[in-house]
C-alpha cells in the first residue's frame, strides 16, 4: 500500500532523511518513532505530498507521490485521513462543519453527508458537541473532531503526526484507542510519535528513525533508539 | 458540477458573514475606489461638456462684398460642407444680419436711430463656419484662400483671430490629455489600494487555505468562495457608492449648469444610469475578483 524506496531529503545541504526504504501493507498499524528532529515529520510531509523527496520513490496505492503535480494532490489526499498535533481544524466552523467540509470537497452527496457526518462525530464521542465552534472545544475534543474528519471519507490510510503531543494522558489514550478501533475496522494507520509509553503498550510494528535513517523496523517492536 | 458550484457559493457567503470585520473594512476601501471611479466618470463628462461649450464658441466668419450674388455664396457653402473638417456652415444674409443687429442694439436708441437713417443696408452677408476640431480652422482658412470665390470674399475672420484660436486649440488638446492622465493615475491608485486590502484579507486566511488543501480540497473549491466574496464586495461597494453619490450629483447639478449652460449633470446621471451602473460594477467587481484570483494563486502553489 505504501512504499518508500531509497528516499532522501535535503534542506540547505543538510540531509534530513537518508536512503529510507520500507513497505506498509494494508490494515497494518505502524508506529514511526524517533527523537525530535529524527525526520518523522519530514517523512510524513513527503508521504502526504506536502514536499517532494530529493531522491527516491514514494508509492501510495496506484499513485507515485513524488511525481504528482499540484492539481493531482487533492484526489490522493481524499484517500488519506491526516491528523496533526495542532489539529488543523477550520477555526471559523463548527465541529460538524469541519467534518462536512471534508465530505463536500470529496464530492459526497447531501444524503451521504446527512448520514455519515453525525455518525462519525458520534463515534468519536462528540455527538452532543457537534454544533460547537472549534474554539469552544478542549484540546482532546478538537483532536477527536480531526479524527472524525479524517475517517469520514473512509480513507485507505490514516496518517497521524504526533496526534497526542498537545494532550494530557487521559485524552492521549482516548485518541490512541480511537486509532486502534479505526485500524480494527480495516484502515491502515501510520502513527508518528515520540511517546515511549504508547509505543511500548501498543505492541504493533515500529519503525525507528534516528538522524534521518531507519535504524530498526520490527513487528511488535518497542521504543528503542540506541 | 451543480452541487459543487452550490457548495462554493454557500462557502463564499459563509466566509463573507463570518469574517464580518474584514469584509466591512474591505468594502469600505473598495467603496472609496468606486467613488473615485464615479468621480472620474462625472468629471470626464463635465470636462467633455465644458470643452464642447468652448469649442462651440469658436468659429470663423467669411464676409462677402456687398454685391456678392447669393447663389455664389450658397455654392461656397455647399463646397465647404463637403469638407470632412467642417461641422456646420450657417449662411447669414445681409437682411438677416441687419435684423440681428437691430435686435442686439434694441436698447440703444442712438445706434437704432443711426441705422434707420441710412438708406442702404451697410451690413454684409456672411458664412459662419464651425470645424469638427479647433485644430482644423487653419485648414478651412487655407481652403477659402485657394477657392475660386476669392473675388466675392471681402474678409475672413480667421487671420485676425488666428493666434487666439490656435492657442485655444492647444489648451483644449492639453486639457484632454491631462484628463486622461488624471483618470489613469486615480484608477491605478484605487486599484492598488483595493488589491492590497483584499491581499491582506486573504492573507489572514492562509492557515485555513493550507488546511483545506490538506483535507483534499481542489484548487477550484478553495479559490471559488474567495471569488464569490470578491463579487459580493464589489456589488455592495458599487450600490453603496451609487446611494452616497446620487444626492451629491443632484445638489451639484444646478451649480454646474451656471458654468456650463447646456450641462445637466443630474439628467446625465439618470439618463445613463444603467450604463453608469454597468461600468461601476465592471470596475468594482473586476477589482474584487481579479485581486482575489491573483492573491489566492500564491497560496495554491506547491
Amino acid at each position: 500500500m505504501i512504499t518508500f524506496s531509497n528516499v532522501s531529503k535535503t534542506y540547505n545541504n543538510h540531509e534530513v532523511l537518508r536512503d529510507i526504504s520500507f513497505k506498509i501493507e494494508p490494515k497494518e498499524f505502524v508506529s514511526l518513532v524517533g527523537r525530535s528532529g529524527a525526520g518523522k515529520s519530514t517523512l510524513v510531509r513527503l508521504l502526504i505530498g506536502e514536499d517532494k523527496p530529493t531522491k527516491g520513490r514514494i508509492v501510495f496505492g496506484p499513485y507515485e507521490i513524488n511525481k504528482l503535480q499540484g492539481h493531482e494532490l487533492p484526489e490522493v489526499r481524499r484517500r488519506m485521513g491526516i491528523i496533526f498535533q495542532d489539529f488543523k481544524l477550520l477555526p471559523k466552523k463548527t465541529a460538524y462543519e469541519n467534518v462536512v467540509f471534508a465530505m463536500e470537497v470529496a464530492g459526497r452527496s447531501e444524503e451521504d453527508i446527512d448520514e455519515a457526518a453525525p455518525q462519525s462525530l458520534e463515534l468519536v464521542g462528540l455527538g452532543k458537541k457537534m454544533r460547537n465552534y472549534v474554539h469552544e472545544l478542549s484540546g482532546g475534543e478538537r483532536q477527536r473532531v480531526a479524527i472524525a474528519r479524517a475517517m469520514v471519507n473512509q480513507p485507505d490510510v490514516i496518517i497521524a503526526d504526533e496526534p497526542t503531543g498537545n494532550l494530557d494522558p487521559v485524552n492521549t489514550w482516548g485518541i490512541i484507542n480511537l486509532l486502534l478501533k479505526i485500524n480494527e475496522l480495516g484502515t491502515t494507520v501510520v502513527l508518528a510519535t515520540h511517546n515511549k509509553d504508547i509505543v511500548n503498550q501498543l505492541e504493533h510494528r515500529v519503525i525507528s528513525l534516528d538522524d534521518g535513517m531507519v535504524i530498526r523496523d520490527e513487528d511488535k517492536g518497542k521504543y528503542i533508539l540506541t | 458540477m451543480f452541487t459543487t458550484l452550490a457548495r462554493i457559493i454557500k462557502y463564499g457567503f459563509q466566509n463573507f458573514w463570518r469574517n464580518g470585520l474584514v469584509s466591512f473594512a474591505t468594502i469600505l476601501v473598495l467603496l472609496l475606489a468606486v467613488i473615485v471611479f464615479q468621480g472620474m466618470m462625472l468629471f470626464g463628462e463635465i470636462g467633455r461638456q465644458a470643452i464642447n461649450a468652448v469649442q462651440d464658441k469658436i468659429d470663423i466668419s467669411v464676409y462677402f462684398v456687398s454685391n456678392a450674388p447669393e447663389d455664389e455664396i450658397l455654392k461656397l457653402k455647399e463646397a465647404l460642407l463637403t469638407l470632412s473638417e467642417v461641422k456646420s456652415v450657417d449662411y447669414i444674409s445681409k437682411e438677416e444680419a441687419l435684423e440681428l443687429f437691430r435686435e442686439r442694439h434694441a436698447d440703444d436708441p442712438t445706434i437704432s436711430q443711426a441705422i434707420e437713417e441710412l438708406e442702404e443696408n451697410p451690413l454684409r452677408a456672411s458664412l459662419n463656419i464651425k470645424a469638427q476640431d479647433p485644430n482644423q480652422y487653419s485648414l478651412i482658412a487655407g481652403f477659402l484662400e485657394g477657392d475660386a470665390s476669392q473675388n466675392i470674399i471681402q474678409e475672413v475672420s480667421y487671420s485676425q483671430n488666428q493666434v487666439v484660436i490656435d492657442r485655444l486649440a492647444k489648451v483644449l488638446s492639453l486639457s484632454r490629455r491631462i484628463g486622461v492622465l488624471l483618470t489613469l493615475v486615480c484608477a491605478t491608485v484605487a486599484i492598488i489600494i483595493s488589491f492590497n486590502t483584499i491581499l491582506l484579507a486573504i492573507y489572514s486566511n492562509k492557515e485555513e487555505i493550507a488546511i483545506m488543501r490538506l483535507v483534499g480540497a481542489s484548487n477550484a473549491f478553495i479559490r471559488g468562495p474567495y471569488i464569490i466574496v470578491g463579487i459580493v464586495y464589489g456589488i455592495i461597494a458599487v450600490l453603496a457608492a451609487m446611494i452616497i453619490m446620487a444626492p451629491f450629483i443632484y445638489a451639484a447639478s444646478p451649480y454646474i449648469s451656471v458654468f456650463i449652460t447646456d450641462m445637466n449633470l443630474w439628467g446625465f446621471f439618470l439618463g445613463s444610469f444603467f450604463k453608469f451602473l454597468g461600468y461601476n460594477l465592471l470596475f468594482g467587481v473586476g477589482i474584487g475578483v481579479i485581486s482575489s484570483v491573483i492573491v489566492i494563486r500564491k497560496y495554491l502553489e506547491i
